[in-house]
């Protein structure tokens, strides 16, 4: 089974334009350890907001593509974001979840989607126009550079191992984090003027 | 203006987290059974993130109430502000609704917190 560290070393560099809201926990320390970047923003609590705030953001700001990296607990925990996300549908929004079936972060404890709880499923059924489940890095990378490079709503699933770093906090403060990203997003606003 | 018709209400804490990060403001307007149902998104996001929330909420399960499955609701919802730190005032009268929206947007911006207005029987419903 694939490792997200291998899937997020693989789109790194397609995440550059893009405004980028994770989840808590191994996903946002992983990412850190390949390189912070001031349009990544890491909701470090909060379960299930992480697709919440990426509508906000595409909602907001039409023209500029926003990645949500959400995971299996957490999207389990805010299951009607799909279908609030599929309801507006932005075209800018592309929702990754990464699905480990195991709260990892907090414990270890297995969740719905190790008994077979199918997210994708229940992403198409809620109304989100694209769904599709992944299972390769180069299935991952090649279905997310689609995604970036056009338009449409998405939700792609990738199917991971459930490992991760033995540390998620890192020397990068939350508040420090959230106004960098905000006042990255105020200087794109200021280059396109 | 853009209305956003949310599942559940602790969605819009993340979405009114998004549009303050791209520059655009916004206001939650629930019951205060969806403030109960969006307290942990208030104190893990709004709080823990200084991000300004406006919410409008609609204060049942006080004085004159009549439906009895409001009222526990309405005994915790003043005490639950309190206990959370956050500053809330009263809409009660049709005039006075858009200068206290307005002052409570400032302080909301200002302080970088969540502030409450709770919409009042008194404003909402002719007894």
């Amino acid at each position: 089974m694939m490792l997200r560290l291998d899937c997020l070393r693989a789109i790194y560099p397609d995440l550059e334009n893009c405004l980028v809201v994770t989840i808590m926990g191994a996903l946002p320390a992983e990412l850190q350890s390949l390189g912070h970047r001031p349009n990544f923003f890491y909701l470090q609590h909060a379960m299930g907001l992480a697709s919440s705030t990426g509508l906000g953001l595409a909602l907001s700001l039409p023209h500029q593509k926003v990645v949500v990296l959400d995971g299996d607990g957490s999207l389990l925990m805010n299951l009607g974001s799909l279908t609030t996300l599929a309801r507006y549908k932005p075209k800018n929004l592309l929702h990754i979840v990464f699905d480990n079936e195991s709260l990892l972060s907090v414990g270890g404890f297995p969740t719905a989607t190790s008994t077979g709880t199918d997210l994708e499923g229940i992403a198409r059924a809620a109304g989100i126009p694209k769904t599709r489940t992944v299972r390769t890095v180069d299935e991952f990378t090649a279905a997310i550079r689609q995604a970036i490079s056009s338009d449409g709503l998405q939700t792609i699933v990738a199917k991971v191992e459930a490992t991760g770093p033995k540390a998620f906090v890192t020397d990068l403060g939350l508040l420090e984090n959230r106004f960098q990203f905000r006042r990255h997003i105020q200087s794109l606003a200021a280059k396109t003027k | 203006m853009t209305l956003v018709r949310l599942a559940k209400e602790e969605e819009g804490v993340g979405l009114s987290a998004g549009a303050h990060f791209a520059g655009v403001k916004s206001a939650m307007l629930m019951q205060n059974h969806g403030f109960l149902a969006a307290i942990n998104g208030i104190v893990s996001f709004a709080h823990l993130y200084k991000i300004p929330l406006l919410m409008l909420i609609s204060y049942r399960g006080a004085f004159g109430e009549r439906d009895p499955w409001q009222t526990q609701g309405g005994n915790v919802t003043e005490p639950l502000l309190r206990a959370m730190n956050i500053p809330y005032s009263f809409l009660d009268a049709p005039e006075s609704v858009e200068k206290r929206i307005r002052q409570a947007h400032t302080l909301a911006e200002s302080s970088l917190q969540p502030v409450a207005l709770l919409l009042t029987r008194d404003l909402m419903w002719v007894e």
